[in-house]
């Protein structure tokens, strides 16, 4: 039986083919673009090719839009830096509760630096409530940064409604679409996102290599200083064999499109069924029906992700959990939180994420194993009786003498 | 992935003695659902002999939770109460070959789960003494309590201070934000203001003597330093004895979850390089088990 990775919000293979129009550059297509001579013509052009692939999936106006980085966090970080540097007066930002760390933790340095950070809450759904966001909206906001998709539910916040709310208030508009990018269709020239941010090894690129769009005429300051690689926006020599790569990634993940949102859907939904048929007290987290294709956060209540994964991994499955365990903390995953997710179930929730690479026979072999790995586990906790959780778990299992 | 030992993947992949033990006559029970873990260890203990004959696990939490169980069970199997007392949370750990620092909570929690079916047994009171906070420093396995406490009862000021108190923040330097945050709120709740710039208090003290230090002086001030160690140590179930000092060489038994446990080198590095800061001369600090050798090579 081949391994079964079922973890593609974590990162992705990176297709073949995208493999074969790097290797050339680091061989005979080595030269810097930057330079003068035809070392550098090739690769000037590669770039050039790139970013128009890239323009094409995103599809927005001006491929001078795309500003290539080292990854999606610091695309995060060089957006939200630059709002602010450009706006010194405006020292509130609104961002969500779920989103990623990228932008969390940066959220939470600056406001020790002083700035007042709103986070939207979310309801049981993982969904927003956009009149407290308008409600939010002022003139002192410098950047609203908002994820387009969520990467443990992939439940879709409605980023393009927001970004029109931010612009009819003159505030800017970030969104993370990291785990979007590729899985659901844009047309970024239609909205009033002024930046975005993308990583390549979330599409079959390589790790290493993200965008940060920039929507020509938003105010800009950029993060690292130095040579004039992307216009001055972003110095650095270019990482050109990568920047390559992701373009050819994009084209792909356009090609697929409607493929990731029938066939890889397809997968994903006989997934759940399967799941939720045969298992007791388990269930799907985040907005059902407003949601990437490729991704299922199933909660199996009463035991913990890190031995669901251990059990998994030992049957050749690949996936990841929202417990605390996995992280090292003592808190289950913020997003599972937010949504208010009992501890009983939180602790024990496995993201399945799929790609075009996974096939039906994948979803059988899951199907196959989980009843029994959540069984077995199940026998060992002091929450499960035969066949049914103790009654009021929280109260039996009362520690005494704690 | 952790970096799981064998004897942990044994310990997970097949549990040994899960489930309730039968007509158990002493349980103990740590943990909750909202932390993540959870332990209910049975025992069925001898009347005459109190010996542990037989002994089950339930446990609800991660790989090393479930290893630290199984293997805890198999420990005491055999051991009367008062040998089985003794178990420390290293003697766990060291059995599953070592466990990553940010897991070692799960051989804590296999400790007090039998420490709290002893006492259910015997009909005693048994508390959790042990509160346990967000892992700070992961090299040296420090959490924000031990800091906090360290903190106040020390008087620290700056992120070298609680380096040199609790180890924290010795290895990678990626828990500074973290430790400055600690000093932050502790000294605002004292009504004091963190001062990244600070001296040091070490640097403060020392300025005052620079005069070589007499032998009896020497182990006056090593027996300090290993005073204002030992509630570090003993939290986590060791101890340290000052045994003999020759010259520069300090001689110590460590004894306890110290004694013989994988953190003992680095304990005794990290008591040495302690005893050098405060004494301001190399202190060398050595088992005293080393002394024995010591001195039929020097005969
Ligand atoms: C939503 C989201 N934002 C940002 C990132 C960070 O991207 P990168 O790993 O390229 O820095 C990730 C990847 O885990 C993500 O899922």
């Amino acid at each position: 039986m081949r391994d079964i990775y079922l973890d593609n919000n974590a990162t992705t293979k990176v297709d073949p083919s995208v493999v074969d129009v790097m290797l050339p550059y680091f061989t005979e297509q080595f030269g810097n673009p930057s330079s003068i001579h035809r070392f550098a013509d090739g690769v000037a052009k590669g770039i050039k090719k790139a970013r128009g692939q890239i323009q094409e999936l995103l599809g927005c106006e001006h491929d001078s839009e795309i500003i290539f980085t080292s990854c999606g966090t610091e695309s995060d970080s060089t957006a939200i830096l630059s709002a602010i540097k450009a706006q010194p007066n405006k020292k509130e930002i609104i961002t969500t509760m779920v989103e990623h760390p990228a932008v969390l933790n940066l959220c939470e340095y600056l406001e020790k630096e002083g700035y007042t950070i709103h986070r939207l809450p979310v309801d049981k759904a993982g969904r927003l409530n956009l009149e407290a966001y308008k409600a939010m909206l002022s003139d002192k906001v410098a950047i609203v940064s908002v994820m387009w998709a969520n990467n443990e539910t992939g439940t879709l916040f409605p980023v393009v409604d927001m970004a029109e709310m931010a612009n009819a208030a003159g505030v800017m508009f970030h969104t993370d679409a990291v785990q979007a990018v590729g899985k659901i269709p844009m047309n970024l020239k239609d909205t009033k996102i002024d930046m975005l941010s993308l990583s390549g090894h979330k599409l079959h690129a390589p790790k290493g290599i993200g965008v940060l769009y920039l929507k020509r005429g938003t105010r800009y300051r950029p993060l690292l200083r130095g040579g004039h690689q992307e216009r001055g926006r972003r110095a650095g020599t270019e990482n050109t064999a990568s920047i390559v790569g992701l373009g050819k990634a994009c084209e792909l993940a356009l090609h697929y499109m409607e493929h990731e949102n029938t066939h890889v859907k397809a997968m994903r939904d006989r997934l759940e069924r399967g799941i939720v048929e045969q298992i007791p007290h388990c269930f799907i987290t985040g907005d059902l029906n407003n949601r990437l294709p490729n991704t299922s956060d199933i909660a199996f209540e009463y035991i913990e992700g890190e031995s669901i994964l251990m059990l998994l991994n030992k049957a050749g499955i690949a996936a990841s959990s929202g417990s605390a365990c996995t992280s090292g903390s003592l808190e289950p995953s913020h997003v599972m939180r937010a949504m208010g997710i009992p501890y009983t179930a939180a602790h024990g929730t496995i993201r399945f994420s799929f790609s075009r690479y996974n096939t039906m026979t994948d979803v059988d072999h899951v199907l196959k194993v989980m009843p029994d790995i959540v069984a077995a586990l199940r026998n060992l906790s002091p929450y499960w009786d035969g066949d049914r959780p103790v009654a009021d778990p929280e109260q039996a299992f009362a520690p005494t003498y704690s | 992935m952790w970096d799981y030992s064998e004897k942990v993947q044994e310990h997970f992949f097949n549990p040994k003695n899960a489930g309730a033990v039968k007509d158990a006559n002493a349980t103990g029970e740590v943990g909750s659902i909202s932390c993540g873990d959870a332990l209910r260890l049975t025992l069925k203990v001898n009347p005459e002999t109190e010996v542990i004959e037989e002994s089950g696990f339930q446990t609800f939490g991660c790989g090393s939770a479930i290893a630290s169980s199984s293997v805890l069970t198999e420990i005491i199997k055999g051991m009367t109460l008062d040998e089985a007392l003794k178990v420390t949370n290293q003697d766990i750990a060291a059995h599953l070959d070592g466990l990553p620092p940010e897991k070692m909570h799960c051989s804590v929690m296999g400790r007090e789960a039998l420490q709290a079916a002893i006492a259910n047994y015997r009909g005693e009171e048994w508390s959790d003494d042990h509160e346990e906070g967000a892992l700070v420093c992961k090299c040296f396995a420090i959490d924000a309590v031990m800091i906090e406490e360290m903190v106040w009862a020390n008087k620290l000021r700056t992120v070298e201070d609680v380096t040199n108190f609790t180890k924290a923040g010795g290895g990678c330097a990626a828990c500074h934000e973290d430790i400055e945050a600690i000093l932050e709120k502790v000294l605002a709740e004292k009504g004091e203001k963190f001062d990244p710039d600070a001296a040091s208090i070490e640097v403060v003290s020392e300025k005052k003597e620079k005069k070589p230090l007499t032998n009896l002086q020497r182990i006056k001030r090593i027996e300090e330093v290993l005073d204002s160690l030992r509630p570090q140590l003993m939290a986590d179930g060791g101890d340290v004895e000052l045994v003999e000092v020759i010259g520069n060489t300090a001689y110590v038994n460590m004894t306890g979850a110290c004694n013989g446990c994988q953190m003992s080198a680095m304990t005794i590095a990290g008591i040495q390089q302690r005893l050098m800061e405060v004494l301001g001369e190399f202190i060398k600090v050595v088992p005293a088990s080393e002394m024995s050798k010591l001195v039929t090579i020097g005969a």
